[in-house]
C-alpha cells in the first residue's frame, strides 16, 4: 500500500503508540493494564508500519528477528521466578524492592512482577510480528 | 529447595525452548540446546523420581500461593514415574532427530515446538489442579498441531485439520466439565476436589460431568469410539514428531483419566468404571482388528497404539489395586515399545525407499540382521512373549481381570492379545522373512555414518529397557504397586496437597508484611 497519508501518519503515530503500549505496560503494576494489553498495541504500532513502508522497513526498524524476542520475553519471564530461589522460596514467589518518600510513606514498590510483565510484553510483541512478516511475507 | 525439583520439569524445557527461540537462526545450537535440555530433564526426573520413593508425595505451592486457591504442583510416584520415562523418550527422540528431521523443518522451528510438547506433557503430569490441566492439554494440542502441519505436504495438513477439529471438540467438552465441576464445588485444586465431590447433594450431575471428562480425557487417548482422527494423523508427520505422538500424547490422556478416577469421581464406581470397562472391551478389540485390517506397517502400528490404549483402560475400570499397578506397568512398558516400534517404522522406511506398505517391504533379515534383531524385541513385547515387558503387564491384568471374576473383559484381553500376535507373525513374515519385491533391501549402512548412529542408537536404548523390564521386572512392578496404592488410598496425596504449609512472600527492603496492605 503506498499512501502519502497513511505514511505521514504513521510516521508520528508509531512514535506516540509505543510510548502509550510502555504506559500502559507500567500502569499495569496497580491497575488495569499491563504486560498483554500493552503489548498487543506496540505490535499494532509495528504492522501499521510494516503496512506503511513494508515488510522490510518493518524488520529493519525492528533489529532484532521478532521469533527471538519472543524467546527473550519467554527467558525473562522465567527469570522473574528464579528471583524466589535465594530466599528459599517456590518459583514464582514475588520479591519487593519498596522505595519511601521523604516523609517514611511508600512510594513505589518494584517487584519481579514488573519483571515477568516486561516479559509478557516482548512475547506478546513478538508472537504478533511474527506472524504479520510470515503473512505479508506470503505473497 | 523440594520445590524447586518438583518444578524442574516444566522449567527445564520451558527454558530450553525459549533459548531454542532466541537462536532461532542457528539450528546447528538449538540442536545441542535440545539435547542438553532433554539430558538434564532426564536427571532431574530421575532426582524427583527417588526423593519421591523415599519421601513420599511431594508438593510445591507456585508463587507461595496456599492450595486451594494458588496453582499446586504435585509430585507422587505416578507422577514422578510418568516424568522419568517421557523424559527417557524425549531424549530418545531428541536423538533420533539428529538424523531425522530435514533442513526445511529445523528452519520451521522443530526443536522449539519439540521441547514446548514436553512441556505440555510434563506439566499435565505433574499438575494437581484441574484448570491448570486444561492448560497443558492446551499447550499440548498447539504445539502437537504445528508438529503435524510442519513440512506442510497435502497429506499433512489433512491430518492436523482433523486433529485438531476433533481436539477442540474435547477442548470444548473439558472446559464444560470444568466449569459445571467448578459450579458445584467452588474448587478445581484436584485434592480439594477429592474431598468436596463426596459431599456434592446432587450426585447426578457429578456423574454426569464425569461423563464429560470421559469423553474429554477419551478423545486425547483416542479410546472407542473417538480414535478415528488418530490413524488419519499418526502416521503423516515426521518420523520423530509420529513417535512422541504415539509414545506419549494418548498417554496423557490415560494419566488424566487414571488420576481423575481415582481421586476425584469415585462415588458412583458402577456407573463411571461400568462405562469404562465397556470403552476398554471396544476399544481393544477395534484397535486389533483394524491393524489387522491394514496392509502398512504405520498404518496397522497406528491401530496398535488405540488396542492397547484399551488394556490400560481395563485396568482402570477394574480399580483393584493389582490392576491400577497393572495399568501402571503398561504405561511404562506401551510408551517405551511404541516410541520404539514407530522410530523403528522410520528406519525400515528409509531402507526401503519411503514406503510402508506390506508390497514394498521385505528382505529385512539379509540387508539388516542386527536391525531385525533389535526390532524383534518391541515386536515380541508389543505381543505379550515371555520375557518380555508386554508380558508382565498382561499377566498383571488378566489376574486382576479374573480376581474380580470379570470373566469377558479377561476373555477380550485374550483375544485381543491373540490379534497381536496374529499381526506381529504376519509383521514379521511381510517385513523379515519374504524377499524384498524391488530386489535388495538397503542396508542401515547406506543410512550414512552419523545419521546411522543417531538412527539406531535409540533404537537400542529403548529395546534394551524393555529386555531390562522384562528380565528384571521387580524394581518396576515394586513402583508400579506403590504408585497404585497412592491411587487407591489418595488421603496421602490429599494431605500432602491441603496440609502444605506455604511460606510467606519475603518482601526485600522492607521487613514488615503489612507493607503491601492496601491502605484504606
Amino acid at each position: 500500500m503506498d499512501s502519502l497519508i497513511l505514511r505521514t501518519a504513521t510516521r508520528l503515530l508509531l512514535t506516540l503508540m509505543i510510548l502509550f503500549s510502555i504506559f500502559i505496560l507500567w500502569r499495569g503494576h496497580n491497575e488495569p493494564g499491563g504486560g498483554f494489553v500493552g503489548g498487543l498495541i506496540c505490535a499494532v504500532a509495528f504492522a501499521l508500519h510494516a503496512l506503511a513502508f513494508g515488510v522490510k522497513e518493518m524488520k529493519r526498524l525492528l533489529v532484532v528477528d521478532p521469533r527471538s524476542l519472543l524467546g527473550g520475553g519467554l527467558l525473562l519471564g522465567i527469570l522473574s521466578g528464579f528471583f524466589a530461589g535465594p530466599g528459599g522460596d517456590p518459583f514464582m514467589t514475588a520479591r519487593w524492592i519498596i522505595f519511601k518518600d521523604a516523609t517514611g510513606a511508600k512510594a513505589l514498590a518494584l517487584g519481579t512482577p514488573v519483571l515477568f510483565d516486561i516479559g509478557v510484553y516482548l512475547v506478546v510483541v513478538g508472537a504478533l510480528l511474527a506472524m504479520v512478516q510470515a503473512l505479508m511475507e506470503e505473497d | 529447595m523440594i520445590a524447586w525439583l518438583v518444578a524442574s520439569p516444566i522449567l527445564v524445557p520451558l527454558t530450553t525452548a525459549a533459548l531454542c527461540a532466541v537462536f532461532w537462526h542457528r539450528p546447528a545450537l538449538q540442536r545441542v540446546l535440545s539435547l542438553g535440555g532433554s539430558t538434564l530433564l532426564l536427571i532431574l526426573a530421575g532426582l524427583l523420581l527417588a526423593r519421591v520413593m523415599e519421601g513420599g508425595v511431594q508438593v510445591a505451592q507456585m508463587g507461595s500461593w496456599a492450595a486451594p486457591f494458588g496453582i499446586t504442583l504435585v509430585a507422587d510416584t505416578l507422577s514422578a514415574l510418568m516424568i522419568l520415562i517421557a523424559s527417557v523418550m524425549a531424549l530418545a527422540v531428541a536423538v533420533y532427530a539428529l538424523g531425522d528431521v530435514d533442513a526445511v523443518r529445523e528452519r520451521g522451528g522443530y526443536h522449539i515446538i519439540f521441547q514446548v510438547l514436553m512441556v505440555g506433557v510434563c506439566g499435565s503430569f505433574i499438575t494437581g489442579d484441574l484448570f491448570n490441566l486444561y492448560v497443558w492439554f492446551e499447550v499440548m494440542l498447539i504445539s502437537s498441531f504445528v508438529l503435524l502441519s510442519l513440512g506442510g505436504t497435502k497429506e499433512q495438513i489433512d491430518g492436523a485439520i482433523k486433529y485438531a477439529g476433533i481436539n477442540l471438540i474435547a477442548t470444548a467438552c473439558f472446559l464444560l466439565a470444568v466449569a459445571l465441576l467448578y459450579g458445584v464445588t467452588g474448587t478445581l485444586n484436584m485434592a480439594d476436589l477429592a474431598v468436596r465431590v463426596p459431599h456434592v447433594a446432587n450426585k447426578g450431575l457429578v456423574s454426569t460431568i464425569a461423563v464429560l471428562f470421559i469423553i474429554a480425557f477419551g478423545m486425547k487417548a483416542a479410546v472407542f469410539p473417538f480414535f478415528f482422527w488418530l490413524h488419519a494423523a499418526y502416521h503423516t508427520p515426521a518420523v520423530a514428531v509420529q513417535a512422541i505422538f504415539a509414545g506419549l500424547l494418548t498417554k496423557v490422556g490415560v494419566y488424566a483419566l487414571l488420576r481423575c478416577f481415582t481421586l476425584i469421581f469415585t462415588g458412583d464406581m458402577g456407573w463411571t468404571h461400568g462405562i469404562l470397562m465397556w470403552i476398554a472391551g471396544a476399544t481393544m478389540l477395534t484397535g486389533a482388528l483394524g491393524s489387522l485390517a491394514v496392509r502398512d506397517l504405520r498404518r496397522a502400528l497406528s491401530w496398535q497404539v488405540v488396542a492397547h490404549i484399551g488394556y490400560m483402560i481395563m485396568g482402570l475400570a477394574i480399580a483393584t489395586p493389582l490392576a491400577i499397578a497393572g495399568t501402571v506397568f503398561y504405561l511404562v512398558h506401551d510408551i517405551v515399545v511404541k516410541t520404539n516400534l514407530f522410530l523403528g517404522a522410520g528406519v525400515v522406511r528409509r531402507l526401503s525407499g519411503g514406503d510402508t506398505s506390506y508390497a514394498r517391504l521385505g528382505g529385512l533379515f539379509t540387508a539388516a540382521p542386527i536391525l531385525c534383531v533389535v526390532l524383534f524385541v518391541p515386536l515380541a513385547s508389543l505381543a505379550g512373549f515371555p520375557p518380555f515387558s508386554g508380558f508382565w503387564s498382561k499377566l498383571l491384568l488378566v489376574r486382576a481381570g479374573l480376581a474380580v471374576e470379570n470373566w469377558a473383559i479377561v476373555a477380550v484381553a485374550l483375544v485381543t492379545g491373540l490379534l497381536t500376535f496374529w499381526l506381529v507373525g504376519r509383521l514379521w513374515a511381510e517385513m523379515v522373512w519374504k524377499s524384498n519385491p524391488a530386489g535388495d533391501a538397503l542396508g542401515t549402512a547406506s543410512l550414512g555414518g552419523a545419521a546411522r548412529v543417531a538412527l539406531v542408537a535409540p533404537l537400542v536404548l529403548l529395546s534394551a529397557i524393555t529386555v531390562t523390564i522384562g528380565l528384571y521386572a521387580e524394581p518396576l512392578m515394586r513402583v508400579s504397586a506403590m504408585a497404585a496404592d497412592g491411587l487407591v488410598d489418595p488421603q496421602a496425596y490429599i494431605d500432602a496437597v491441603l496440609g502444605a504449609v506455604p511460606t510467606t512472600p519475603t518482601l526485600v527492603g522492607a521487613a514488615e508484611p503489612a507493607a503491601m496492605e492496601v491502605q484504606p
